[in-house]
């Protein structure tokens, strides 16, 4: 009987060979000993008769006996359980020696040790014996190469300072996590909705950070000294506080260090000159001289300049993190593999996560269908027939908002309101708000009549379509203040008047927030509850953050008008974090639709980048530099432009001698020169351009790696089952040479 | 008797000697304990009396965790123990069932909970957990843990045959875990073998018909989320 062979492969033992596993490093052995093997095997079918010998068992990472079964070249997919085995054991499987790693480890620096050892996928218990090992292999090769006088001392002391470095950031991190507020709550509702709502909140706290960026330097340089030396005050009485300032934001608050108004134009605590008569100076000139309407124009100018660059910043961090080469691609493995929230702890909201996963499973799988069977010119057109309509129907909204507010701002103009009718004031703000908050419930109406193939881009779609909308009425509110409501208020401060309508209009939308939150949550939770007996509405994300992008972008228009805006931005955006937790606890689930959080947290910041930041800054500077501010309030009564402040300051600086030319020079020939311009957009152009190169030139490289290794799959499995069918061939002529031996031999007895 | 830690046991003794500090004592397996079975050998010191101190262990060095972290694992490792076992001593060498570690709040209503068990305990029968193991699970399941390390873990946890690929068996194990546990929630028998020739379509490059760690890593690498995903925090 012809025994079952063993199929080992065998591995040339390395003196090292501790461990029970190949490693990375002894690949090209098993490589050459493979080639080996296979020109043994053909030189022996190539000279029959040779017998067969008998593999020794080689070292235990060789599979075990597999009982061969037959298989014929038409079955490459079939493989016996020893090709399963064998091709797991190669060593392209990421498996450690450990030998090998206690060397590696000896020639790193402590600090930088216990990091590898950090990130190895190994037990505590054999991390510490790693650990024990490489310090004792470590000092005992000290110890061989005796004292070198001040090389150890130095190496100790280098230890010591990188000890004690890595303790002390070590500190400050657990410091700082421990400062973390909200991380109760954030992680309560990490674990009853999962990351695409957390995604929201973190959001938020990221807006409170700006903010408070935004803040400090406002309240050090502007608000605090302005406080200190309070400016001679204004003819005519003060107003008496009603409650209608806190919505109006005039009446007793327009003289006051909260808008542009209060600021003088002066340079504070000047030492004072001594009179011509030889008097003395009336007061102590002991300060420094501050020049108010130059720190105004620089506060603001650094502010902006400090925000933009945190913003780019953390917009390209994040896009880092999010974007992936080749990432559109494998959607259903990255599903199953990637999308448990390990995050969800409680019963129910884990049953919403399975009904999620196996929709978006099964949606994808009847995507997948779709597309292998591609739809009709009919279908297709009818398809672009329908987005085209919606689309144009969506943005005749749009229009028909703008146009609405234009007419009702300038029916504001015609009909001038009082000083006893402040309330009329809060008239635009109100028709503004009432139209951000309608039009966006009109175009999800219209986008259930077109249907998208991925939902995901259903949420861009819809994304998209309320920020054009809130842009361009924002856009005409702006040609409103700075086209119009100049020429009109002409005597007054109409800075104090845009900060004031800025200030109205950000109140009014936290009212109407709350608003939407009470009747659009609560309400139609309880309706949706009783009567129509369907769940929980699902929490809206897109339209949330969509909201406090929006007031974030009042917020940065109205920096300039009214300096303690910031403040009150802050004081909203606490109130709406404790309000929509407790409405998100009570009313809602978590959404349905697929979310790819990291994803959408990049979109956030890219929108609040760029068409929020970047319309405030535009709108900063055009008021910086082409109105023509009020001659009766403010720091830049008497100038022709806010701009001019700095250019005059720059033409005093000329006349102040050489040690400080290089300022002047800078001005004259980089800031008002359009040449630097322009060289700066021809970098940026090319830097993108190589950016992009480099991209391509990445994905070419990854498909071209992709089909060498699935060459060399195909190549493992061609020989594995030559090998096969030459050790089947050789056991059957075995099995036929025996039966001969034996019929010959009871021949031979007869 | 030092059992089969003598060696590490000894090398330890002599770091003590050489950092000054006294030398804590015999070492001694502890007392039989009911309800587990005596730990393992490395690092098996007897630990002074008092809270547990982080960096006698190396525990800080070694996982990614920071020293409150530990501190409150260690807190809710004793709170599975019985009143008697709840010392410092004690609490480092016991083992807890893998019951009891299931009924923990952070991992019951997870699909997964036992394979990750099964992944990180260290005991011969893979059916219990000690402290070290505890925070072995913690800290691959943390903040600051290399999206590396994590998926290494994610591979193990997902291959339910242990036999270091995912094969079709697995695949189709791991889609009925994330799906429910229900008859009526699984997917149909042509859904599921739809989607796992998709899913060895997209990630097997060698076309050997298994998904081995270099090719689970690679699809993981495609996507951000998964860092954030695979954490959880007590």
């Amino acid at each position: 009987m012809a025994q079952p062979l063993t199929f080992v492969l065998s591995v040339p033992e390395t003196p090292e060979d501790h461990g029970p596993e190949p490693s990375p490093y002894d690949e090209s052995e098993v490589h050459d000993s493979f080639y080996q093997l296979i020109q043994e095997q053909s030189q022996w079918v190539a000279e029959e008769g040779l017998e067969l010998q008998q593999r020794e068992p080689g070292p235990p990472e060789t599979p075990g006996s597999g009982h061969q079964t037959l298989l014929g070249p038409e079955d490459p997919l079939v493989h016996s359980t020893a090709t399963l085995r064998i091709l797991a054991s190669m060593p392209s499987r990421t498996i450690e020696k450990r030998f090998l790693l206690v060397k590696e480890l000896q020639g790193l620096p402590v600090a930088q040790r216990d990091h590898v050892l950090r990130g190895m996928p190994l037990g505590l218990a054999e991390k510490r014996c790693l650990r024990e090992e490489s310090r004792t292999l470590t000092r005992k090769r000290r110890g061989r190469r005796g004292r070198r006088g001040l090389l150890p001392c130095c190496g100790r002391l280098r230890d010591a300072c990188v000890l004690a470095l890595h303790s002390l950031g070590l500190g400050l991190l657990s410091g700082l996590h421990a400062l973390m507020p909200w991380r109760y709550a954030l992680k309560r509702i990490g674990g009853q909705f999962g990351s695409s709502v957390l995604s929201y909140f973190l959001f938020l706290k990221t807006l409170l950070a700006f903010n408070a960026l935004l803040l400090l330097p406002l309240l050090a340089f502007l608000v605090g000294v302005q406080a200190a030396f309070p400016p001679p005050a204004s003819p005519g009485a003060v107003p008496a506080f009603t409650g209608l300032e806190l919505l109006t934001g005039a009446g007793r608050f327009t003289h006051t260090v909260m808008y542009y108004g209060y600021y003088s134009n002066t340079t504070l605590n000047q030492p004072c000159v001594p009179p011509l008569d030889g008097g003395q100076c009336s007061r102590e000139a002991d300060g420094l001289p501050y020049n108010m309407p130059l720190a105004y124009l620089f506060t603001v100018g650094v502010a902006f300049f400090i925000t933009c660059i945190t913003l780019v910043y953390s917009m390209s961090h994040s896009f880092g993190e999010s974007y992936r080469v080749g990432s559109t691609a494998g959607v259903h493995a990255v599903t199953v593999f990637c999308s448990w929230d390990h995050k969800v702890t409680q019963k129910r909201a884990s049953r919403v996560q399975h009904d999620n996963i196996r929709t978006h499973l099964k949606e994808l799988l009847a995507e997948w269908q779709l597309r292998q069977v591609p739809r009709s010119l009919c279908g297709r057109l009818r398809q672009v027939a329908v987005l085209g309509l919606v689309w144009l129907l969506c943005l005749g909204t749009a229009l028909g908002c703008t146009v609405a507010v234009y007419a009702f701002s300038e029916l504001m103009i015609k009909s001038p309101v009082s000083t006893e009718q402040e309330g009329a004031l809060l008239a635009l703000p109100t028709v503004v708000c009432v139209l951000n908050l309608g039009a966006p419930y009109l175009y999800r109406c219209l986008a259930a009549l077109e249907r998208h193939d991925s939902p995901v881009l259903e949420v861009y779609v819809a994304i998209c379509r309320n920020l054009i909308l809130k842009m361009v009425i924002l856009g005409i509110l702006c040609y409103h203040w700075l086209g119009r409501r100049v020429g009109v208020l002409k005597e007054q401060c109409w800075e104090n008047f845009v900060g004031q309508e800025l200030y109205r209009l950000m109140v009014l939308d936290f009212i109407f927030v709350l608003l939407d939150t009470l009747f659009g949550e609560l309400v139609w939770r309880l309706i949706s509850e009783k009567k129509l007996k369907r769940e929980k509405p699902e929490f809206d994300i897109a339209g949330n953050v969509l909201e406090l992008i929006y007031g974030q972008t009042l917020t940065w228009l109205g920096v300039l008008f009214s300096p303690l805006l910031p403040a009150i931005q802050i004081i909203k955006l606490l109130c709406l974090f404790y309000i929509k937790k407790t409405s998100l606890m009570a009313n809602c689930q978590a959404p349905r639709r697929p979310w790819l959080a990291s994803h959408m947290s990049t979109v956030f910041v890219s929108l609040l980048c760029f068409p929020s930041f970047l319309g405030a800054a535009v709108f900063l500077c055009y008021a910086v530099w082409q109105v023509r501010p009020s001659s009766t309030c403010g720091p830049f009564r008497t100038l022709d432009t806010m701009y001019e402040a700095g250019k005059v300051w720059v033409r005093r600086l000329e006349q102040a001698g050489p040690s400080v030319s290089w300022v002047p020079w800078i001005h004259r020939y980089l800031v008002e020169n359009t040449f630097p311009v322009y060289l700066v957009s021809a970098l940026l152009l090319a830097v993108i351009y190589l950016n992009i190169q480099v991209v391509k030139g990445q994905r070419r490289v990854m498909y071209l790696l992709k089909e060498q290794i699935s060459n060399e799959g195909e190549d493992k499995i061609f020989l594995i089952n030559k090998l096969h069918s030459v050790y089947e061939r050789k056991e059957r002529r075995a099995g036929r040479t025996q039966e001969a031996e034996q019929l010959a031999g009871d021949l031979d007895t007869w | 008797m030092g059992g089969s830690g003598s060696r590490l046991s000894k090398e330890l003794l002599a770091e003590y000697q050489v950092r000054g500090t006294p030398v804590p004592g015999e070492f001694a397996r502890g007392p039989a304990l009911a309800s587990g079975v005596p730990g393992r050998a490395a690092g098996r010191v007897r630990p002074p009396g008092g809270p547990l101190n982080p960096s006698r262990f190396a525990f800080q060095e070694l996982t990614f965790l920071t020293k409150q972290e530990i501190l409150l694992a260690h807190k809710r490792f004793c709170e599975l123990l019985p009143q008697e076992h709840r010392s410092v001593e004690e609490s480092l060498q016991i083992r807890v069932s893998l019951e009891q570690i299931l009924s923990l709040p952070e991992l019951k209503a997870n699909p997964f909970k036992e394979r990750i068990c099964r992944v990180f305990s260290t005991s011969p029968a893979r059916d219990s957990l000690s402290f070290e193991d505890f925070l072995d699970l913690l800290s691959v399941f943390s903040d600051t843990a290399t999206p590396d390390i994590k998926s290494h873990y994610a591979f193990r946890i997902f291959d339910f045959d242990d036999d270091g690929t995912l094969n079709r068996e697995d695949l189709s194990q791991l889609v009925n875990c994330l799906t429910g546990q229900g008859e009526d929630t699984r997917l149909s028998a042509s859904e599921m073998k739809q989607l796992i020739d998709n899913i060895l379509e997209e990630s097997d490059i060698d076309r050997d018909g298994t998904i081995n760690l270099s090719e689970f890593q690679h699809v993981i690498s495609r996507s951000p989320d998964f860092a954030s995903s695979f954490k959880i925090v007590l």
